[in-house]
């Protein structure tokens, strides 16, 4: 942008207006080309558009669908990448584990942004939505079983245990051999 | 290691320990000196002997009550080396033989050795063997020859031995029959070649022998005898008199045997002085014609003129010692006398024959916490004018060796330390603003120099003497010798209570004395004449009040070794050494009962148990007894009678009926009691958990996520007894008649907890107790090793709490207090391993939180301290683990316990004579501060899981600070760059 107008400052060699100035014929200076109608343009326009709309709609629809199914092939990527990182704890596996966790999640967070340009009053997005959340969720599933089998979920009694400090006792004794 | 843990602080240390499976707790030969110190001492000196040869070097051969002969240099006092016996072969005499043997008697009289002066090496060794056990004496006659051979005369063992200087080979000897005789003097006047052996037989004859010391033929006997005896003490007056007191100490007999003949002289002391003040005694010297008797007030000085006539010529009532004789001239004999006047000790040098002229007088200023002076040895040297100098050694009452040359102390030892009684650990004051304590402090620029130095170092780009100067700031940095607190807790006060009653704060880190105090109830006085210092105790640590209250220490000191002698209390300040307080008890002290409470100022409350088993409350505050009687009714005793086996446990009742008792004073009731019969078993160790550890958790988390929990108590007491027959001499029993029995006691209500023999197994036993477990060492007699065996208690009744969801909502009862009434079940799971040295102590490394996991800290009979990792102890190994709980770090099972030559916490070093380990936990949970005496001190910081929460030493803050800078600029330059790039870009 900066450069552009850096550019436009100095001396301009040739410039290219794309904007539309035909609402506002009289500041024209080019006349319409001949056989040109202006009034012909917007003539059947609500023929055209709906029809426009509705292979828009359908071609959104179908697309909310794929994006809906996305996380599947993830899902499966995810679940050889565990298979690979093996039962013990370590960098790796770690790493993988959180990302599958964290993956899920934030698609979870995000599920409006990602159904955003799929977003249509004809378009029924509940479907794909409630597909992409579950298979989502699966993933988070699978993160989470992950993280059990490597051990890093707190389900065992020692888990909870294992920094309870030692009971007080009530008496106390001491003595031995005298000085 | 548990990798359960889902908290992310404990997965780091998880995987850190995971990594680390093995830890071998090595140091670089760099390491050494950085956060250790050793320090060598001798003990009390005994006796001194100079060397009087030209050689270059002077020094002072010493024997010490510790039982070391050691050369040391008389311009420093520093050890040219030293040689410890063991604690059956007492030296009993020490003298240089042809200027060049060491000579020594020990063993009572039956080890004659010969050391090689400039080094110490061992020339000989000759076991000297008698008909019966008598005094030894030694003497080493300057020019009585045997063909060419100088000779040694020893009379030991009732015995009279002539031996070879240089081979050490038993000339002649000479039995002394007579049942009764005991030789108190061996004189070889000078010039001739006869021995007289003086000494007394059936308590009034008087006996002389003659012996030519050529052949060890009897020339003469001759006895005599007077009626009413005599006092066992004699001082040589001349070569052919001894002067000896009668039995009632009023009579001052002069014993002459000029010729054979034996001939008295009494002259009442009453005669000599008008007011003898009680019996007298002598003091044992041998100045030629003038001896030294003691009364009860004074000091008499009395020479001998001819004829057994005798003159006094000097009465003080000062404090007087006399030093050994000096030949310094044909036919002169010097000796050194030291009087204590107020703050000042004067010295005096004389001649035997002229007492009022002084070769030297001189006056010196004494320290008070020194006490008295007890030995003085004079030594003399020629001064450059051809006159004589003298230079004294003296010991005075703290055990303390001190050199005076020209009327200044030259040099100081403070041997007392190498008997080290007992040990307590105190905190540093905090510093403050305003407070300048840190003098050490060095500005900017050194530490900016330091630090570019140690780069230099990181980088390898240092010289040979950048190197040195890195070494040596590394030792002497100023950071670990500092006088306040630190951070990681690691500088602390160790306060050290001496045999000689002396109470020393040492600095942790570098070993320094901060300050001593000699007790006033440990020194001698009229009213007690053996005090001895019995425990110290932390009396108050002040946590709260840790601005404002200095932390102070308890030290109970007794009047000699009656259980009912008097006690005295005193109350020591640890920061300056100040006695606070000192409390003269009217009842005497069995044991100290420290309480888990602690009043409003911090004081620990403190039960003494007297030998009426009356308790008493200390301190004597009206708060005090308010804790304590809400406590009343739990708080109970134990007494282990190791003589005739029996345990007992006692409660409190109710107040002393006495009259006289006040209301600090409370009876007790016996509640139960364990009898070990004498014919199956002996007491020989008792240990119990130290009072302060801290123990982290109750669970033990094993494989497969399962939970033990275990059986924590204050209240067990381990008991290890053997048979009767075992508790003898090594090699006295045989494997059959020989077991070692382990007891655990809950000391609060007698229940035998657990109990296991082992056969063929005996004595000596060290143990160590900690968390619920104990770790004990003996010998296995039918495998010919030693052994040590481990016990671990486990708590069965809380096993059953596995529901996770009650132990999320907190629904359990496992932190609720527990009493001991209530049944336990236990279970114990133990093991035994071969373990390759004999034992002098055990001790286990402590932290703060005790999460840190443990060592155990052995000291070998080697006089080094080896650090066994717990792990190896585990009563859980097995041949062959499982993948589980190799996972959890499990050992496979050996049938030794590997000694890694790199664990030996006092790596290159000795602490002779090792005697105690003790720990105290730093305020860096990883770091445990260890402490080890014997004759020697050594300190160090131990690590046992690694420091895995601070940075290490030698980490280059400097590099780091370095990269940081160079970092900083790159992106600057960097930043730069592309502006530059980007706006050439832009005119393109």
């Amino acid at each position: 942008m900066e450069k552009g107008k850096g550019v436009m400052g100095s001396g301009r060699r040739w410039a290219v207006d794309f904007s539309d100035n035909s609402t506002a014929p009289s500041s024209r200076d080019i006349p319409d080309p001949p056989g040109f109608t202006r009034a012909s343009a917007d003539q059947d326009d609500s023929t055209v558009s709906r029809q426009k709309k509705d292979a828009e709609s359908n071609w959104k629809a179908q697309k909310a669908w794929e994006v809906a199914q996305a996380p599947f092939k993830n899902l499966l990527m995810m679940g050889f990448m565990m298979w690979m990182a093996g039962n013990t704890v370590h960098l790796f596996s770690i790493g993988i584990t959180f990302s599958a966790l964290w993956q899920p999640i934030s698609a979870l967070q995000g599920v409006g942004k990602v159904f955003e340009p799929y977003k249509d009053s004809k378009v029924e997005l509940l479907g794909p939505k409630l597909l992409f959340i579950a298979l989502n969720l699966g993933g988070l599933a699978l993160g989470v079983w992950k993280l059990n089998t490597l051990g890093l979920l707190p389900t065992h009694a020692s888990d909870w245990v294992s920094s309870l400090p030692p009971a007080q006792e009530v008496e106390y004794s001491g003595g031995g051999i005298p000085l | 290691m548990a990798i359960r843990s889902f908290f992310a602080p404990f997965l780091f240390f998880a995987l850190c320990s995971y990594s680390s499976l093995t830890p071998v707790l090595s140091l670089y030969e760099d390491q050494v000196g950085l956060m250790d110190w050793h320090q060598q001492y001798i003990g009390k000196v005994k006796q001194a002997v100079f060397s009087t040869q030209k050689t270059g070097r002077r020094r002072v051969i010493v024997s010490t009550e510790e039982n070391v002969i050691a050369s040391l240099d008389l311009r420093h006092g520093e050890i040219f080396w030293r040689h410890l016996l063991g604690s059956n072969d007492v030296i009993d005499g020490i003298d240089i033989g042809l200027g060049k043997y060491v000579i020594t008697l020990s063993s009572g009289g039956s080890v004659l050795r010969s050391w090689n002066l400039p080094d110490g090496q061992m020339m000989w060794e000759s076991s000297l063997q008698g008909p019966k056990h008598s005094k030894s004496l030694l003497l080493v006659p300057t020019n009585l020859k045997i063909e060419k051979d100088n000779v040694i005369v020893v009379f030991s063992n009732g015995r009279l031995h002539a031996v070879s200087c240089i081979d050490g080979e038993v000339l002649w000897n000479k039995d002394f029959e007579a049942e009764s005789f005991e030789a108190l003097q061996v004189i070889q006047p000078p010039g001739s070649d006869l021995i007289y052996v003086v000494g007394f037989a059936a308590s009034s004859q008087f006996e002389m022998y003659q012996i030519n010391a050529r052949n060890g033929e009897l020339l003469k006997h001759e006895r005599a005898t007077f009626s009413s005896g005599f006092l066992r003490e004699v001082s040589l007056v001349s070569s052919e008199t001894v002067v000896a007191l009668d039995s009632t100490g009023s009579i001052l007999l002069t014993i002459s045997f000029q010729n054979g003949e034996i001939s008295f002289q009494q002259t009442p002391i009453s005669s000599l002085v008008e007011d003898p003040s009680g019996p007298a005694v002598i003091i044992p010297s041998s100045v030629p014609g003038i001896f030294a008797i003691k009364t009860n007030a004074f000091t008499i000085f009395i020479r001998v003129i001819g004829e057994g006539k005798l003159e006094v010529v000097e009465k003080t009532n000062h404090e007087t010692t006399v030093s050994n004789v000096l030949p310094i001239s044909e036919g002169q004999q010097a000796f050194a006398l030291v009087q204590h006047a107020g703050s000042e000790i004067h010295l005096a040098v004389k001649i035997a024959h002229d007492w009022d002229g002084n070769l030297l007088k001189e006056s010196i200023k004494m320290d008070q916490q020194r006490g008295l002076v007890h030995k003085v040895f004079i030594n003399n040297y020629i001064r450059t004018d051809r006159s004589h100098g003298f230079r004294v050694l003296i010991v005075m009452e703290d055990h303390s060796l001190l050199l005076l040359q020209q009327g200044a102390i030259v040099w100081s030892r403070e041997d007392g330390l190498a008997s080290v009684i007992d040990v307590t650990a105190s905190e540093l004051p905090v510093e403050r603003d305003g407070v300048s304590v840190a003098k050490v402090e060095h500005n900017l620029f050194e530490w900016l120099k330091g630090h570019m130095l140690k780069l230099k170092g990181t980088l390898m780009l240092a010289s040979p003497e950048d190197v040195a100067a890195i070494q040596s700031m590394r030792l002497k940095s100023s950071e670990k010798s500092k006088m306040t607190r630190d951070h990681n807790g690691f500088r602390k006060l160790l306060v050290v209570l001496t045999r000689a009653g002396k109470l020393f704060a040492l600095h942790t880190g570098d070993g320094r004395i901060v300050w001593s105090h000699f007790l006033q109830s440990l020194h001698k006085s009229g009213t007690c004449q053996s005090p001895i210092g019995l425990n110290l105790y932390q009396w108050q640590v002040p946590h709260h009040h840790a601005m404002d209250e200095n932390p102070s220490v308890l030290v109970i000191s007794r009047c000699g070794p009656s259980s009912d002698a008097p006690v005295v209390l005193s109350f020591v300040d640890t920061y300056t050494g100040k006695e606070l307080n000192s409390l003269s008890l009217v009842h005497g002290v069995v044991q100290v009962i420290p309480l888990p409470y602690t009043d409003s100022t911090e004081q620990r409350l403190h039960l003494l148990i007297d030998s009426d088993k009356h308790a008493h409350l200390y301190p004597t505050t009206s708060e005090a007894l308010r804790i304590f009687k809400r406590e009343f009714s739990n708080i109970y005793w134990y007494s282990v009678e190791d003589h005739n086996g029996i345990i007992k446990g006692h409660a409190l009742k109710c107040k002393c009926t006495d009259e006289a008792a006040d209301e600090f004073c409370f009876d007790t009731r016996d509640l139960w009691s364990v009898v070990f019969p004498s014919e199956s078993g002996k007491i020989i160790a008792t240990v119990t958990r130290k009072l302060n550890e801290v123990v982290h958790t109750q669970a033990k988390v094993i494989a497969d996520q399962d939970v033990m929990y275990k059986y924590i108590s204050r209240n067990l007491l381990f008991v290890a007894t053997v048979a009767p027959k075992g508790s003898g001499e090594i090699g006295s029993v045989t494997p059959e008649e020989s077991w070692l029995v382990a007891y655990l006691i809950d000391t609060v209500t007698g229940r035998i907890l657990h109990r296991v023999t082992h056969h063929g197994a005996r004595g000596p036993v060290h143990a160590v107790f900690s968390e619920n477990w104990i770790v004990y060492h003996y010998f296995n007699l039918r495998a010919h090793r030693y052994e040590m065996s481990v016990i671990e208690i486990y708590d069965q009744s809380r096993a059953d709490n596995k529901d996770v969801w009650k132990l999320v909502l907190g629904k359990h009862n496992l932190s609720s207090p527990i009493s001991l009434f209530s049944r336990p079940e236990v279970i114990t799971k133990s093991q035994s391993y071969f373990f390759t040295h004999s034992v002098k102590a055990i001790a286990v490394t402590s932290t703060a939180k005790g999460i840190t996991s443990k060592q155990l800290l052995v000291g070998t009979i080697g006089d080094q301290v080896l650090a066994l990792d717990k792990r190896f102890l585990d009563p859980r190994r097995s041949v062959n683990p499982t993948q589980a709980e190799k996972e959890e770090g499990i050992i496979p099972l050996t049938d030794s316990l590997p000694i890694i030559p790199q664990s030996y916490v006092t790596h290159a070093l000795r602490v002779e004579g090792l005697r105690g380990i003790i720990t105290v936990p730093a305020k860096l949970e990883s770091t445990t501060l260890v402490f080890a005496h014997g004759v020697d001190l050594f300190f160090t910081q131990l690590a046992p899981s690694r420091t895995y929460d601070s940075l290490t030493e030698d980490f280059s803050y400097a590099l780091l600070l370095l990269t940081i800078v160079a970092l900083v600029a790159a992106i600057f330059v960097t930043w730069r760059l592309s502006e530059r790039k980007e706006l050439q870009d832009k005119w393109r």
